[in-house]
């Protein structure tokens, strides 16, 4: 991934946050607690992508924070030996932005599922997501209410036959992607549980973002939604399906790169392309910096549900001041301008006094 | 008016310009209110007249009554908003049943409010706005300034609008914009015939308007002109001094309950060295605690205006988990948002001070009106057994002391804490003496900083208490070696890991319950002059005013009534029990349905009464007075 330089002076995603010099491993991130997820359960892909991608980050652990909300994954705190919250269904995103605001000198992550983060806590997600707060947020999206046992979620198919739809569910459901971009996210990425490569390096970008970053992360339910995304991963069909960003370069994918995704010179829009009908250099470089979210919002609806063309990597990832930033400068200025005087204070303007007889 | 003095001793001297003479009657307390379209300005005028009050060294206390329509439809009963103020010479407890004094604005302000009027009260009115057109608006079907219907009343007619009109003339202001000052006119008028300084209301007036020094000149012009009034015209043959009140020894503001929980709140995060954080989203009448915590970031105040209620107190639990000091401000609406919240606060033992300003109820209920109905929700709103600490101020000034000590309780315990102010405290105002500094509580805290396991492992045990509160550690990110992880699932007693165990949750269950029972709480105090009285009224919170001025009453008839005043709902103090089992009556009034009596008839076994009235407005003392002597003569009967 090309490093984004918009010749601003810029704070790193982690600038602010205590360096550890020793030597970290993936093992220093494991906790002592027994992992409950199912057997085959890709939660257990992704925990392992991240305890083995965190070292490379060298923050001090301590200064590392999970904040979940409920549901299989947001299990995931307890697994990760930093400090972490469990809290209640949506929520982590409002808890974590307190976190996030009164201390500069934390990393916060939130671990989120489908129904956590789009249902009950829909609303919480998309005011963090416009307020810029530095948080990471990992968006485990297995399509299902895992917890639950399998009832459809707001990311469910349409027509999708569970113990709560046995006719099929009847709602549309959301693109988080879309949804994230709509909300105008400063940061939007989209990874496979089984793609470790490329999940490593999102959350890697995702980290060095200053601001929200929203990471889909599609994640197999074994048990309730089995083969959810098996088309982005069987040799044959995920070539013909999977459209991976990478920024600066132009967008291609099919076995041989013979695919693209280029503009319809009648609408303006994008679509996917034969290169060879349209010539290589008609095709789109992908540039995540780009800031009217129109563009990645297209890219993100060059697929649809039933996963026919599914973008991957960064969709965007520009600068915009963060509210933590904006809220601790805010406090530092007001400081600086009047310093406390608690006295003074309560004392206020107009006072009297009661003299002793 | 028991709580009158009864002292009216006239005289005759010169006051100031010396252009006229009147009489001057000394007075020990008046009630003015103030009534007018809510477009009057009625609550600046009455917030402008307690100012007056206060820097003169009255006690007061105010009433302020407002639609909760931001602009109702002008000239009708629903658009009437009023500010009641009761200035003294001695310390009140109330804003006052019935105005002396009442000041109409136009036909919907005397229908609204002319009831109130005791016979003989004086009513100044607005003859302007008596036009056929307005008088149909409200139903009157002849004027009440023509016909006899004011007769038992003194009764000023002035022609407000169109002497301002008149007298702002020369300042080329449209004709609009002079009426609009008719409010400065009446209270010019008021502050003349009680005698009061002008110089405030001026500076006031120019910092006020310091942008459009057109309208400062105008509106000071149209308060000389109402003063002048007064003065010249004869058709006020009295004026009246309230000298100041003796008080205790001390310097004095006046303040809001709004106000004073703001700076409560500034001083708990400075009395603690802690950054306060409020996460809140605005709803009538809290929404000022918000305002006024806004302007106070320089003291290391960070506000949130949340999406909702739910994100708002869910950030400062955040915050709380990074080592601020948490904070939330709702209504009873945004309680009920809160809940799970709270619920996750107790399981994971944090700080957390969580205002609600209470109001009228069900649902949306009467935003703009008081109730008291909110305390078993505060008690027991939350799913499983999620025992919270209650805290009630009893007056506005007492909300700034609420505060502190909301905040002592929930950093000394780690728990959430509820303070139960209401709409009737939070927009009144009273005289407070003001502390100092140096006597505010130390309320700082330490953080965890060491493993401490007892197994010797070397491990960092989140759970371990401290054996005399039960209040786990404080272990705030950024503290190496000792990472954790909380939540709302049920915790192993020590570890804190997640635990499904039985006893385990039993135990757990009950040590919650115990660390809020065995709260430090102060002893109930009991107010009973005599020492021989066998009623004992007991109150919480807003009520504390009308009850201590109704027992004043009822002992001044020669009676005995003992008061005690809770302000430590959840523990009782320890005392209660015995207090209440030596009283052979036990009344509780509430503005609830008996909340209250509920938890105390439960825990005590003791076979209290309970007065209710849920009317939106705070009980008068003149009601409770009638209440507390039946009950005394019931007993004596
Ligand atoms: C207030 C509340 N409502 C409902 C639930 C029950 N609940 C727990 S998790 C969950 C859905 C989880 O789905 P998702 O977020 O997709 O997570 P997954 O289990 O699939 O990882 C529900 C409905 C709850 N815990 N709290
Ligand atoms: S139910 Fe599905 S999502 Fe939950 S742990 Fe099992 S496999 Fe994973
Ligand atoms: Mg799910």
């Amino acid at each position: 991934m090309t490093a984004i330089d918009l010749g601003l002076p810029q704070l790193g995603g982690l600038a602010g946050v205590p360096t550890f010099d020793g030597k970290q491993t993936a093992k220093d991130y494991k906790t002592d607690q027994e992992v409950r997820w199912c057997p085959g359960c890709g939660d257990y892909a992704v925990l392992a992508a991240v305890q083995s991608f965190l070292p490379d980050l060298g923050l001090k652990r301590e200064n590392i924070v999970f904040v979940s909300g409920i549901g299989c994954s947001s299990r995931f705190p307890y697994y990760m030996n930093t400090y972490g919250m469990h809290s209640i269904h949506g929520r982590a995103p409002a808890i974590a932005t307190g976190l996030a605001t009164s201390r500069e000198d934390l990393s916060v992550w939130v671990v989120t599922g489908d129904g956590d983060a789009l249902s009950i806590g829909g609303n919480h997600l998309i005011h963090a997501l416009r307020r810029n707060v530095n948080l990471k947020i990992l968006l485990f999206n297995n399509r299902i209410y895992g917890l639950t046992k399998g009832q459809y979620s707001p990311t469910s198919e349409e027509g999708k036959v569970t113990k709560s739809t046995p006719m099929g569910s009847l709602d549309h459901p959301f693109n988080p992607v879309s949804l994230a971009l709509g909300a105008e996210a400063s940061f939007v990425g989209r990874a496979l549980d089984s793609d470790r490569k490329q999940l490593t390096e999102v959350l890697r970008a995702a980290a060095e973002h200053r601001g929200s970053a929203l990471v889909e992360i599609y994640q197999n339910c074994p048990i309730f939604n089995d083969g959810a995304f098996d088309v982005l991963k069987e040799p044959g069909e995920r070539e013909e399906r999977i459209v991976p960003l990478r920024h600066g370069e132009p967008i291609r994918f099919g076995a041989d790169g013979q695919h693209g995704v280029a503009r319809d010179p009648k609408t303006g829009t994008l679509k996917v392309v034969e290169v060879a009908e349209v010539g290589e250099d008609n095709l789109v470089v992908h540039d995540a910096t780009i800031e009217d979210p129109s563009y990645a919002f297209a890219l993100s609806r060059l697929g649809n549900h039933n996963l026919d063309h599914t973008v991957t990597g960064v969709f965007r990832n520009v600068q915009r001041a963060t509210y933590d930033d904006l809220a601790r400068h805010q406090v530092e200025q007001a400081k600086a301008a009047k310093p406390a005087n608690l006295g003074a204070l309560l004392r206020g303007k107009d006072t009297w006094s009661v003299a002793a007889d | 008016m028991a709580e009158e003095k009864g002292t009216v001793e006239p005289m005759s001297i010169d006051v100031g310009r010396g252009t006229r003479t009147t009489d001057v009657r000394k007075v020990d307390r008046v009630v003015i209110r103030f009534a007018g379209d809510s477009g009057d300005g009625m609550q600046l005028t009455g917030d402008r007249f307690t100012s007056e009050a206060a820097a003169f060294g009255n006690d007061l206390a105010t009433l302020p009554n407002f639609p909760a329509e931001i602009r109702a439809p002008q000239g009708t009963l629903p658009g009437v908003s009023s500010f009641q103020l009761h200035f003294a010479d001695y310390d009140i407890l109330t804003p006052g049943d019935r105005p002396d004094v009442l000041v109409a604005m136009n036909p919907a302000a005397l229908k609204a409010n002319i009831a109130d009027l005791p016979a003989g009260g004086m009513l100044i009115v607005n003859t302007d706005e008596f036009t056929k057109r307005n008088l149909t608006k409200v139903g009157y079907a002849s004027n009440p300034l023509e016909d006899e219907s004011l007769s038992q009343y003194q009764v000023h007619q002035v022609a407000m609008a169109s002497i301002t009109r008149a007298a702002l003339e020369p300042t080329g202001l449209s004709k609009k914009d002079a009426e609009r000052a008719k409010n400065m006119f009446a209270l010019g008028l008021l502050s003349w015939m009680y005698h009061r300084e002008t110089e405030g209301t001026e500076r006031f007036l120019r910092e006020k308007f310091a942008k459009n020094e057109a309208i400062a000149e105008a509106n000071i012009l149209a308060f000389h002109t109402g003063w002048n009034y007064g003065e010249t015209t004869e058709s006020f043959a009295v004026t009246y001094e309230v000298a100041p009140a003796k008080l205790a020894t001390g310097t004095y503001r006046q303040i809001t309950g709004n106000t004073a929980l703001a700076y409560g709140i500034v001083a708990a995060g400075q009395c603690a060295k802690l950054p306060v954080f409020l996460g809140t989203y605005p709803i009538t009448p809290a929404s000022d605690v918000l305002h006024e915590l806004a302007k106070h970031k320089n003291f290391g105040v960070t506000t949130f205006q949340a999406e909702d209620e739910i994100a708002g107190i869910g950030a400062a639990l955040g915050a709380s988990f990074g080592g601020a000091l948490g904070v939330t401000s709702t209504s009873g609406p945004g309680i009920a948002l809160k809940s799970e919240t709270i619920g996750l606060a107790v399981m994971t033992e944090m700080p957390l001070v969580v205002l609600d300003i209470q109001r009228g109820g069900p649902s949306t209920g009467l935003p703009t009106k008081t109730e008291q109905a909110d305390l078993l929700q505060a008690m027991f709103g939350r799913n499983g057994e999620a025992p919270v600490p209650i805290i009630a101020p009893r007056s506005p000034a007492d909300c700034f002391q609420a505060a502190l000590e909301a905040t002592r309780i929930a950093l000394t315990y780690r728990t959430p804490v509820l303070l139960l102010s209401d709409g009737y405290i939070a927009n009144g105002s009273e005289p407070w003496l003001i502390p100092n500094v140096e006597d505010l509580p130390d309320l700082s805290v330490q953080f965890a900083t060491e493993p401490n396991a007892t197994d010797g492992s070397g491990e960092f045990w989140p759970y371990l208490r401290d054996p005399e509160t039960l209040a786990r550690p404080w272990a705030v990110p950024g503290t190496p070696g000792l990472e954790h992880r909380i939540g709302g699932l049920e915790k192993a007693d020590k570890t804190g890991n997640i635990s499904y165990d039985p006893d385990n949750h039993d135990k757990m269950v009950r040590i919650r319950q115990a660390k809020i029972d065995g709260i430090t709480v102060p002893d109930a105090e009991i107010d009973d002059p005599s020492g021989a009285a066998r009623v004992l009224v007991l109150g919480w919170g807003s009520s504390y005013g009308p009850i201590g001025a109704a027992c004043r009453r009822v002992r001044r008839l020669g009676m005995d009534v003992a008061h005690v005043h809770l302000r430590n709902l959840n523990p009782f103090p320890r005392n209660l029990g015995e207090v209440l089992k030596r009283y052979d009556k036990v009344v509780i009034p509430e503005m609830n349905l008996g909340q209250l009596a509920m938890l105390i008839r439960a825990k005590y076994l003791v076979d209290a009464v309970s007065y209710t009235k849920v009317a939106g407005l705070p009980f008068k003392a003149e009601e409770l007075q009638d209440v507390l002597i039946d009950f005394v003569k019931g007993l004596d009967a």
